[in-house]
């Protein structure tokens, strides 16, 4: 499955930070959408190129944790790689992820960042999984 | 949400929330507010982790919150809590994710009318001259094993390489390095993220502003400071240890989780959390918070350098002639292992200052001998359009809050509440009419920081006043400002 980024999310309010609740129909859109929203609230997104790939894998103990390294993932990427992935191919089994992934090399300065999100929290974090529906509600540090 | 009724009024500026709050506290909350401003402050979460953070092993006194609280993750912004080092626990979500994010401040010997004509030529050099914005990498290059020795000796490694001297240390927290500092417990992730951004600003709520004093409220603690004159030019720097910080943050949450699990610890949001102050895990974070903490008063000191530099250049003379001598640094997020009197008796804590300063009072040991007769400075910066403070501590606040006072203004409002109210140009035409200069790599992030998106700091610093927390001695306005 390979899911576009630019939906499924919502951007939320907090007084300090900035949030977001992301929505999927399984844990892989979930985390996928997760994705695609924190990047809205950081870059311009819209006429990213996707070549350069990039493959992830992530391990543990719960699917909060688990999210939470995701977006950290990211985040690490685009700092030290200055790499912003924006398409995504996850697979999530027994917790672990696997995602490849496609984005754009893009020096900080540009003109497309929005701005600096520098962690996902776990703050009131949880995954809640409802009439086949998942949504989690992230806060960020800015 | 903490309603009017379940808090106890104690006096003016104190409001205690009951230990019977919430089942699993284990101390009372105390907010430090006037009743207008608890108004605002009940609006949101904040008292609601007030009362979280009451949960925490070992917790003495009381989970404190001081006047500038807002709502944070875990613990509230402006959060101080102090855990007993013998069987307390140590929590990142109490230093936040910009460990030791603080203020440095630099006095001159100019005067305003002598640089009102400049001001424009200032910011314009400071702002080329100083890395600022989002992800910005410093001019400095270091190989790792550099990196190893910035995070075990802080700013000393910056006055070793010609950034800075002696008398700045002298005039630093802890002389800008956290002996516990051990670089191995930093991880190869955290230190890739933080060797490039060495010397830089950043973005956020990250600013350097050219201020001038307005009015001098004890002229014998602002002498101290070098500070004998409205009109006096000051100059503030705020920012922390960038990336490398956060990725510590992170790291150590990380490993926090498992540790909740380890030693049973329950707790109320997975923000909070901790492990033994006395373990392998808690002492592994501190080790590794004093890295970060020591990066961050490396990373000031460079900036300081170079804000002297521009400083010299545009009004052609030297730093002697200038008198840019440094007040005073501050942390405003860490946690501290200090010795303070509980129940009569003199004990190690562990003191976690999330979004608040260390406060001690005249005579406390860790107060620079310059100050030693007038009591720790603390620098309170306010919203960039109105003003800052200078306070020092007070015995008072060594006696309630661990010596601890507010760090700022406190936001008031979300970012994209800010956003809605003002485009960020038309913050900048407004800060100009005031005659205040701005320069920012984003002006669109202008609006969030705008006056109206914080409370007004001189609310906050006369509720910290009237509580006897700190007591205010100067208070400056901003000439110009660069915004990171």
């Amino acid at each position: 499955m390979l899911i576009v980024m630019g939906m499924r999310y919502e951007v939320i309010d907090h007084t300090a930070d900035i949030g977001i609740v992301a929505y999927g129909s399984n844990l892989n859109a979930l985390f996928s959408n997760a994705a695609a929203g924190m990047l809205s609230l950081m870059v311009k997104t819209d006429t990213l190129r996707h070549d350069v790939t990039k493959t992830i894998s992530l391990e543990a103990g719960d699917s909060e944790t688990l999210l939470v390294e995701w977006l950290n993932e990211l985040l690490y990427i685009i700092y030290t790689e200055k790499l912003v992935l924006c398409r995504f191919d996850i697979l999530i089994d027994k917790g672990q992820l696997m995602s490849r992934c496609a984005g754009q090399r893009l020096e900080m300065k540009s003109r497309r960042f929005i701005r600096e999100i520098k962690a996902a929290t776990y703050h009131n974090l949880e995954i809640v999984a409802k009439d086949g529906e998942y949504s989690a509600r992230i806060i960020f540090d800015i | 949400m903490v309603r009017q009724g379940e808090m106890r009024r104690i006096d003016d500026y104190r409001w205690e929330i009951p230990q019977d709050y919430k089942s699993g506290m284990r101390v009372a909350g105390m907010v430090y507010a006037d009743s207008t401003m608890l108004d605002a402050i009940r609006e949101e979460q904040s008292l609601e982790q007030v009362a979280n953070v009451a949960f925490l092993p070992g917790i003495v006194g009381r989970s404190l919150a001081m006047p500038d609280i807002h709502w944070g993750y875990g613990f509230p912004i402006g959060g101080v809590a102090a855990t007993r080092i013998s069987d307390g626990v140590v929590s990142p979500g109490g230093v936040g994710y910009d460990i030791n994010c603080g203020v440095r401040l630099l006095r001159t010997n100019l005067n305003e009318d002598e640089v009102r004509p400049k001001i424009k030529e200032l910011i314009n050099h400071l702002f080329s001259n100083v890395p600022s914005g989002l992800g910005s990498e410093g001019k400095i290059r270091i190989s790792q094993k550099e990196m190893d020795d910035v995070l075990a000796s802080g700013a000393a490694w910056a006055v070793k390489k010609g950034y800075g001297n002696r008398q700045d240390l002298d005039v630093t927290e802890e002389q800008g390095c956290m002996e516990m500092a051990d670089p191995d417990k930093v991880s190869d992730r955290a230190k890739k993220r933080g060797m490039p951004q060495l010397g830089s600003l950043g973005s956020g709520n990250h600013f350097l502003e050219v201020q001038v004093v307005r009015e001098i409220y004890d002229q014998t603690a602002a002498a101290a400071m070098g500070i004998t004159r409205e009109g006096q030019v000051l100059m503030m720097i705020h920012t922390g240890s960038r990336g490398l910080g956060h990725q510590v943050c992170d790291d150590y949450l990380r490993l926090m989780g498992g540790a909740v699990r380890k030693y049973e610890i329950a707790l109320p949001d997975r923000q909070l959390a901790c492990a033994p102050v006395q373990s392998d895990e808690g002492r592994d974070y501190l080790a590794a918070m004093a890295c970060a903490a020591n990066y961050a008063w490396a990373n000031r000191l460079c900036i300081a350098h170079w804000v002297r530099e521009s400083f010299t250049k545009v009004f052609g003379k030297d730093i002697d002639e200038l008198g840019l001598e440094q007040i005073y640094d501050v942390a405003h997020n860490i946690a501290k292992i200090e010795e303070h009197i509980v129940d009569g008796k003199m004990i190690r804590l562990c003191v976690h200052r999330k979004g608040a300063t260390r406060a001690f009072p005249a005579g406390q040991k860790g107060v620079p001998d310059r100050y030693m007769s007038v009591g720790q400075p603390v620098l309170i910066p306010g919203d960039m359009g109105r003003c800052s403070f200078v306070a020092v501590g007070t015995e008072r606040a060594m006696q309630e809050t661990f010596g601890s006072t507010c760090h700022g203004a406190g936001r008031l409002q979300s970012r994209g509440a800010a956003r809605k109210i003002m485009r960020g140009s038309d913050v900048a035409n407004e800060l100009a009419a005031k005659g205040i200069y701005v320069r920012t790599d984003s002006v669109e992030s202008l609006a969030e920081e705008a006056s109206y998106a914080y409370k007004d700091v001189t609310d906050v610093v006369g509720i910290a006043q009237g509580a006897g927390i700190s007591r205010k001695i100067i208070m400056a306005a901003p000439l110009g400002v660069i915004k990171g």
